[in-house]
């Protein structure tokens, strides 16, 4: 175990019952670092975060937060937890809800209501959160999360259902903590959620960790095909495939698929047609399909 | 301290909830309107008896009390737990340092404040008025001030029954049904099945010696046997209540069995939320 790592799983496994919900997970995260678990639903991802809070008994292996246990007094002072799917009580106002939470992390409210500001619903903090929207109520959950700037800020599904504005909002607010020197391991089950503000995605399938790694590696590492469309000249489409190969589509264009180390030579080669093309389109792989890739469901059109 | 803190924090916003639903409200005004109901309608004081309306009124609603407290205190407590898991702040609650059993300790003084309030503004509007009214005498304030104070106990004993309840599922809905079962059963049913045994057996050795131990083990049972055994009433004692004045027990032994349960719910409703994967 690594002494400087805020958070250390080691071959964590998971059970209940006859289901292996977790299945020999190893993670780190260190000090200021964010990371993404990405998975699909019943991948693991809540139960890892309910494992890391102590609610949860390996069957087998080892967690350490800040080298204490999970659970334990001092990993409860240091990790701070947005549930999946949270509703406070809709009698309280947010500053009530808020200075609750504050009161029981032992953190003075008067410290924790800025919060409120920092997460822009400043406005509302003294109305009912009954009458808050859901991108409010979740503003409402990451301020409590943020209360007395933990070590290690576990959010579960935090962005799920947020405009694309409010979640990046709330990047925002990750990145300042991060800077700060706070922790983030949140999940997310989509990899076009995550924004390209994570340090490191780890991609959970079936409770097993399949890939580990910055977007851009993983994007390297998946070596998805390249396509390239390139259109034809008026009358030219049979000289260009000739020359070619690739697919026809429409009367007009020839889409060619490559390995994205060979893009290059291929642009290359294209460019020696001269006047025959008139447009050339290239599609990168998105981030769905490197999602997909690794987590195991085939992928359209990339015939390998 | 911050042990302190957290549940003053916990217990604070139970009680605030509580008011905010209208729950204080709703039980407040249940409170008072049958104990003056019982006090001016019906089988009230009349005649001679007018003197000490208030000890009268106290045996009717030690009565009442049995079946009304034990509902009020189930109805706030029920869904502490459940209500909790099932809205996903439990662990949001846990995640934080306050400790299980800090919690269970606080949710029910928080409940305890709110259900003692009710009854005691219930009870003592409803008490002013009918000392207002009828006079009072020294004796009737006091059965009035054990009726509402032991009511609180019992009060207690249910909010603690209540929380175990509400530890044992994971969705309100199957928590409230709990609730209502444990009621039936223990204020309605348990006195119902003794009367039969009582009636079956025609005076013979389970009437002389288990019947007073087993009516003495129900919480509503102690709790009217304790107030009706110490009012000098000359009103007709019928049924189970018959039971008052020829106990073969010390009267204080009917506390002891209050406190008793209150002691044994807390540490079932702590044991049960240990268990709890939230
Ligand atoms: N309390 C539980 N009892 C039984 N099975 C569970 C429980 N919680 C989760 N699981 C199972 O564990 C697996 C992982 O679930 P979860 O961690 O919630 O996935 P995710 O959060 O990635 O959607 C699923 O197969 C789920 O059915
Ligand atoms: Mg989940």
């Amino acid at each position: 175990m690594t002494d400087a790592a805020i958070l250390t799983v080691e071959d964590l496994t998971i059970r209940f019952g006859a289901v292996t919900a977790i299945d020999g997970v190893s993670l780190s995260v260190m000090p200021g670092e964010r990371v993404a678990v990405l998975g699909h639903n019943g991948a693991g991802k809540s139960t890892l975060f309910k494992t890391v809070l102590g609610f949860l008994k390996p069957a087998a292996g080892r967690l350490a937060i800040v080298g204490a246990a999970p659970g334990s007094n001092v990993a409860r002072r240091a990790v701070s937890y947005l549930p999946e799917q949270v509703v406070f009580p809709k009698g309280l106002t947010g500053t009530e809800v808020l200075t609750y939470f504050a009161r029981l992390k032992g953190v003075a409210p008067k410290a924790a209501l800025p919060l409120l500001e920092t997460v822009g619903i400043a406005a509302a903090a003294n109305r009912a959160v009954g009458t808050y929207s859901k991108g409010m109520r979740q503003r409402l959950g990451l301020a409590q999360a943020l209360i007395g700037a933990p070590r290690l800020l576990l959010l579960d599904e935090p962005t799920s259902g947020l405009d694309p504005v409010s979640r990046h909002e709330f990047y925002d607010v990750l990145e300042a903590s991060a800077r700060a020197g706070t922790s983030v391991l949140l999940s997310s089950h989509s990899l076009s959620e995550i924004e390209n503000r994570i340090d490191r995605i780890a991609i959970m399938a079936k409770g097993q960790l399949r890939a580990e790694g910055s977007l851009a590696e993983l994007s390297r590492q998946a070596g998805l095909p390249v396509q390239i469309r390139v259109e034809a000249a008026a009358g030219r489409v049979e000289a260009v495939q000739a020359r070619l190969g690739g697919e026809r589509v429409n009367g007009q264009s020839v889409v060619l698929t490559c390995r994205a180390e060979d893009k290059v030579g291929t642009l290359a080669r294209l460019a020696a047609l001269g006047p025959d093309i008139v447009d050339i389109g290239i599609a990168l792989p998105d981030l769905d399909d490197v999602y997909r890739h690794y987590s195991g469901i085939p992928i359209e059109g990339a015939a390998q | 301290m911050n042990g302190i803190d957290r549940m003053a924090a916990v217990a604070t916003t139970e009680f605030r909830l509580a008011f905010r639903n209208r729950w204080v409200l709703l039980a407040t005004l249940a409170f008072t309107l049958f104990a003056l109901a019982l006090a001016f309608l019906g089988s009230g004081p009349s005649g001679a008896l007018k003197v000490d309306a208030l000890t009268l009124t106290a045996a009717s609603l030690a009565t009442l009390t049995v079946y009304l407290v034990p509902l009020m205190a189930l109805l706030v407590s029920y869904d502490s737990i459940a209500g909790e898991i099932e809205r996903g702040t439990l662990a949001l609650v846990l995640a934080t340092p306050l400790k299980r059993g800090e919690l269970v300790l606080a949710k029910f003084c928080g409940h305890l404040a709110v259900l003692a309030m009710a009854i005691a503004v219930g009870y003592g509007i409803a008490g002013a008025v009918i000392a207002a009214v009828h006079g009072y005498t020294d004796a009737g304030l006091l059965a009035w001030g054990r009726l509402l104070a032991t009511a609180v106990l019992l009060g207690a004993v249910f909010i603690g029954l209540g929380m175990t309840l509400s530890g044992l599922p994971r969705q309100t809905g199957t928590a409230a049904a709990l609730a209502i079962g444990a009621w039936l059963v223990l204020v309605v049913l348990y006195d119902l099945a003794l009367l039969g045994a009582v009636i079956v057996d025609q005076g013979g050795a389970f009437t002389k010696t288990i019947f007073p131990a087993l009516v003495l083990a129900n919480p509503g049972d102690a709790f009217r046997l304790y107030n009706l055994a110490l009012i000098e009433a000359t009103a007709p004692i019928a049924g189970l209540d018959g039971l008052a004045h020829t106990l073969p027990f010390p009267v204080s032994s009917a506390l002891v069995v209050l406190v008793l349960w209150l002691f044994a719910s807390l540490a079932a409703a702590w044991a049960l939320t240990r268990r709890i994967r939230p």
